[in-house]
């Protein structure tokens, strides 16, 4: 008899789709100006999932406009401990819907529901608990004794984590008594238009949470808009330097969160087993589609074939496929862009000589899917050491002595995340304080909490965000 | 016989850059006139070119690792240092600054005296600034969690133009205490105290690169150290005018140099820590509890 | 000479000349197969980010590392160049020398560095200097003949006159020529082992030897300068000197070669600067 695991579809009937969304500005939803729209598919199976309006540069001033007057006459006004209730109201309402969401972002992501339903949707709830706790509190925060909201936030985020990268980005900004203009990735808005019917529920007042969607242009519409007194944007370090170029000379403050390519360092002491599943966790979790993902793997050279033997049977077990099946460990890449993407780089991989091992799956026809992947017989001279991939790929390195597994972590112009695998106290501490990297996980990987600053060094970007750290970039 | 002093013809000082801990003319061979405010000669000052600002770069980058890997308390014990060598010179910076400043003598003794108290505040800094910038995370699971700030890098600073010693220690003494090395360029037309602060510098045991000091012109040398793909961040406080400021932090895009840009100020005044934290990164760390 | 000003054109030029000259280098009690085969990557693709650079000439390691670097550079047109003879110091028994030679030679190697006895040189034994080349010139040759043209390996000798214990120019040169008369196909100032290496005074006496061998014989050797050539200045004024001293004829990687694994960065990075008009730092380039 085969041991075979029963499909475990989550329902779908929890969500109500609309056949089509309006923009979310100034407490309604509203068509744009000039009607246009796009079409908002599951990565999954291809299908329409809804019709989206496109945000022009119009739509964009309306909503600036609709933040302005909410952040004068209401959001910064308002005790802090008043704010505090509505974060707190919507923290609430993000629990009590959470698996109607989880559903929605699976659906629209394509990331596996047991990841959207017991991670990101979570953090979401999360994030909104911890930050209206801070409401009032913000002479605390250490901004000083008597800290003022900057007023307007214009916040663009990527597509990886939807509904997390909102919460990430609004929680703090109401908390410290700002207003927002948000725009979700194109292709993930749905969970965006589900939480501006949140902020309804809550009674938010209007104005003070706007969504606008659209592409890259309506981002650019959001960042340049005069009337912004602050712009936060998560993504390519590329869009970011592009940002930071036309917020130059403004009163703008800016925070990115931007690219990397996470070294993810196994010493020969460390637990193999538990290594393996972190090396597993921290590239294969969502897809890869994480800019903190540890896409370098330095393994100590003494022990690699071992690693890599246990890695590729580990790898083995995951099951790739539909996102809303409870089994799912892998889901479907994004887009078909970003698919091509990881393709073209895959490719450059195998013709730079490095080794190509795929774990064995089938991979549905319908939707946009890569299988589990690591090259080994890379080296930093390798672009697919150097360049994000951004999907389920890992780059696998040799090293041989703490220091040169160091210099190598740090060859790069990125330095959001890395990882380290040892049993050792002491060369955790040293290989953490050595590392010019944001966060550290040391003997874990990919872990987020909303009390913990998450950022990076050098060219992934500059503020952070989560903790007290992270009200900074709304506070004056 | 102890021969007459009134005859005597004084030995001036030749202005030079400072570089990796040594005194440098400019490899381009230039200078230019340093003035008082009424615009009259007060010395050739050594005219930095591209070159200079890239081999101080390159000492910096050099000096980072031994510099910031110096315990906090070892490092604020430099920098109280410095603090007592700019008292010991108290004479001959009163007179530098007056003559740059176009101050009276008066007032220059009290812009000095400000200068060496806001090194010795700084000094304080250096093992108390991770106690305020950072903290343990309390996180929701079976993990330790901490994040705590550390610099940032290499830092150009392009210094105050209107105050030459007390402007100077002000963006430059927070730049270093956390553990930074910086490239700075001093005041345009009365770069003359910030050369007298590197002789200061270079008794204060102070490592070689923390700090390299260019005199020249900012529109020939700031581009470059905008611009420099291994420069960290940047500190835009001695650029006056708007437009030269946004083309400097358009240029630092490049690699997304951290960029303090150019604010009112009042030196005067006790500062807070935002001078500290700008160059700083906060790095948190995770680690699993468990037996 | 030094002073020549190398501008634009001919800079870039200059820099693509000399990262095609680099013999990337790594000679460490440490280095492993992996170790070695990073650097070869970098050896055929120096800028990842850029297509248009040059690969290096050749990767040099030592004999035992010869097979993982041949395999690391099939196809490449990278080549693969071994110490022999107890690199560094020398001091071994004649069969000794040549067994290592021939495990170079075996393992695929299609360049082998040998050291000369410094000692015997040094004593005033020129005769026992010379004959050892002469052997490892046949071992490398593969045909015991030694005739120094070569033979059926086609693997290169190039002769390591370490010139830092060589102490004076009179001996560099005195060297030089013993090593080109016995069948060197390249002669070579240093190990990398000793201060001081290459310097240009060095060099330029190495030049001209090399310069008046080919006037006297007809034959012509190559120069491999190697171990504190650091920085593109340095690269680029001992380019400028085989052109002022040799000439063209020489300024190729056929003939002319720079021992280096620090030099290639700082090359890439003089090269990035001239393309993007701003200065690059260590972190857009690959350690290796």
């Amino acid at each position: 008899m085969a041991f075979e695991y029963a499909p475990a579809p989550e329902s779908r009937a929890i969500v109500d789709l609309k056949s089509s969304y309006g923009l979310f500005i100034d407490g309604d939803f509203v068509d744009s100006l000039d009607g246009r729209s796009f079409k908002s598919i599951s990565p999954a199976s291809e299908e329409v999932l809804a019709e989206v309006t496109e945000a022009g540069p119009a739509d964009v001033d309306r909503a600036v406009s609709a933040a302005r007057r909410a952040h004068t006459r209401v959001w910064s006004r308002m005790a802090g401990a008043e704010r505090a209730k509505y974060l707190y109201r919507i923290a609430r309402l993000l629990a009590e819907r959470s698996r109607e969401l989880a559903v929605l972002e699976s659906l629209d992501n394509g990331k596996p529901i047991k990841e959207s339903r017991d991670v990101d949707v979570p953090l979401v709830a999360a994030y909104f608990f911890y930050y209206a706790g801070w409401a009032d509190k913000l002479e605390y925060a250490g901004a000083g004794p008597d800290p003022k909201s900057l007023g307007v936030a214009g916040q663009v985020i990527p597509w990886n984590f939807p509904l997390l990268m909102l919460a990430w980005k609004i929680a703090p900004a109401l908390a410290a008594g700002n207003t927002v203009v948000l725009k979700p990735a194109e292709t993930t808005s749905l969970t965006a238009l589900a939480f501006a019917e949140i902020c309804t529920q809550a009674d938010l007042p209007a104005g003070v949470v706007n969504i606008v969607t659209g592409a890259g242009e309506t981002g650019r519409a959001i960042v340049e808009h005069a009337d912004v007194d602050k712009v936060a944007f998560t993504g390519s370090t590329d869009v970011g330097k592009a940002i930071a170029r036309s917020v130059a000379g403004t009163a703008k403050r800016l925070t990115l969160e931007l690219g990397g390519k996470a070294a993810n360092i196994v010493f020969d002491d460390a637990p193999v087993d538990q290594a393996v599943e972190g090396i597993v966790n921290g590239i294969f979790f969502n897809q890869g589609h994480v800019c903190c993902a540890g896409s370098r793997l330095l393994v100590q050279e003494n022990v690699a074939a071992e690693v890599l033997d246990r890695l590729k049977r580990r790898m083995a077990t995951l099951r790739i496929g539909d996102p809303l099946d409870k089994n799912t460990d892998v889901g479907a890449i994004n887009s078909a862009e970003q698919l091509a993407k990881i393709r073209e780089l895959s490719d450059v991989g195998e013709a730079e000589g490095a080794q190509r091992w795929s774990a064995p799956c089938e991979l549905p026809e319908r939707g946009y899917w890569f299988p589990p992947t690591i090259f080994t017989g890379v080296s930093q001279a390798h672009r697919i050491a150097r360049e994000e991939i951004f999907g389920p790929v890992l780059s696998v390195l040799t090293f041989r002595t703490p220091a040169e597994a160091v210099e190598k972590a740090n060859n790069t112009p990125f330095g959001l995340s890395a990882g380290v695998w040892t049993d050792k106290g002491s060369r955790i501490l040293w290989v953490a304080n050595q590392l010019r990297a944001g966060v550290v996980w040391a003997n874990t990987f990919n872990k987020f909490d909303p009390t913990s600053p998450f950022g990076g060094y050098k060219e992934s970007g500059y503020g952070r965000e989560g903790g007290r750290h992270g009200l900074e970039a709304y506070l004056r | 016989m102890t021969p007459s002093t009134e005859s005597r013809i004084d030995v001036r000082k030749t202005y030079k850059l400072f570089i990796d801990g040594a005194f440098p003319r400019s490899e381009s061979g230039r200078t230019y006139v340093a003035t008082d405010g009424k615009g009259r000669f007060l010395a050739n000052a050594a005219l930095a070119s591209r070159k200079d600002a890239r081999d101080a770069v390159a000492a910096a980058r050099k000096a980072f690792a031994g510099w910031s890997g110096r315990t906090p308390y070892n490092r604020g014990q430099v920098i109280y240092r410095i603090a007592e060598m700019l008292e010991g010179r108290r004479a001959q910076f009163v007179d530098e600054v007056a003559r740059c400043e176009g101050i009276t003598a008066k007032k220059a003794h009290d812009t000095v005296s400000a200068a060496v108290d806001r090194v010795v505040w700084y000094a304080g800094w250096a093992d108390k600034i991770a106690q305020v910038a950072g903290n343990t995370n309390p996180v929701a699971g079976p993990y330790f969690d901490f994040s705590v700030p550390e610099p940032t890098g290499v830092v150009a600073v392009i210094a105050p133009q209107d105050s030459t010693l007390l402007g100077l220690v002000s963006v430059l003494a927070p730049a270093i205490v956390t553990g930074n090395t910086t490239v700075v360029l001093a005041a345009e037309r009365g770069p003359l105290p910030a050369i007298t602060l590197t002789e200061v510098l270079a008794t204060s045991d102070l490592p070689a690169g923390v700090v390299n000091v260019l005199t020249g012109k900012i529109s020939e040398v700031a581009p470059w150290l905008a611009a420099h793909m291994d420069v960290n961040a940047v500190d835009l406080t001695g650029i006056t005018d708007p437009d030269t400021a946004r083309d400097l932090e358009i240029a630092a895009a490049d690699n997304l140099k951290r960029v303090l840009r150019p604010q009112p100020h009042t030196w005067s005044q006790t500062p807070g820590i935002a001078r500290l934290t700008w160059a700083l990164e906060t790095k948190t760390v995770w680690h699993p509890i468990g037996i | 000479m030094a002073t020549r000003s190398i501008k634009t054109t001919a800079k870039a030029w200059a820099i693509d000349t000399a990262i095609s000259m680099i013999d990337l280098t790594t000679l460490e009690g440490q280095d492993t197969a992996g170790k070695v085969a990073a650097l070869c990557a970098k050896a055929r693709r120096p800028d990842p980010a850029d297509p248009t650079c040059p690969q290096v000439a050749a990767v040099c390691v030592y004999a035992d590392l010869v097979p993982v670097a041949v395999q690391a550079l099939r196809g490449s047109g990278v080549r693969v160049a071994s110490v022999a003879t107890a690199f560094p110091s020398g001091r071994a028994a004649l069969d000794v020398k040549l067994a290592d030679t021939r495990d170079a030679v075996e393992a695929g190697a299609d360049e082998v560095d040998m050291v000369i006895d410094r000692g015997a040189f040094l004593a005033g034994r020129y005769q026992q200097v010379f004959e050892e080349i002469t052997a490892v010139r046949a071992a490398v040759a593969g045909d015991g003949a030694g005739d120094g043209a070569g033979g059926g390996s086609g693997a290169h000798l190039k002769v390591i006159l370490e010139t830092g214990e060589l102490a004076t120019y009179d001996n560099v040169r005195r060297a030089s020529w013993l090593a080109m008369l016995a069948g060197a196909d390249f002669i070579k100032t240093s190990t990398g082992k000793i201060s001081p290496a290459a310097t240009l005074p060095v060099t330029l006496v190495m030049l001209e030897a090399v310069r008046d061998f080919r006037a006297a014989t007809g034959r012509q050797v190559g120069l491999k300068p190697a171990g504190g050539i650091r920085t593109s200045k340095d690269a680029i004024r001992h380019l400028v000197l085989v052109n002022e001293t040799v000439g063209e004829d020489w300024l190729s990687p056929d003939w002319f070669r720079i021992g280096a694994s620090s030099l290639l960065n700082d090359l890439l990075m003089q090269r990035t600067k001239m393309s993007t008009g701003r200065y690059s730092g260590p972190d857009y380039f690959t350690l290796d």
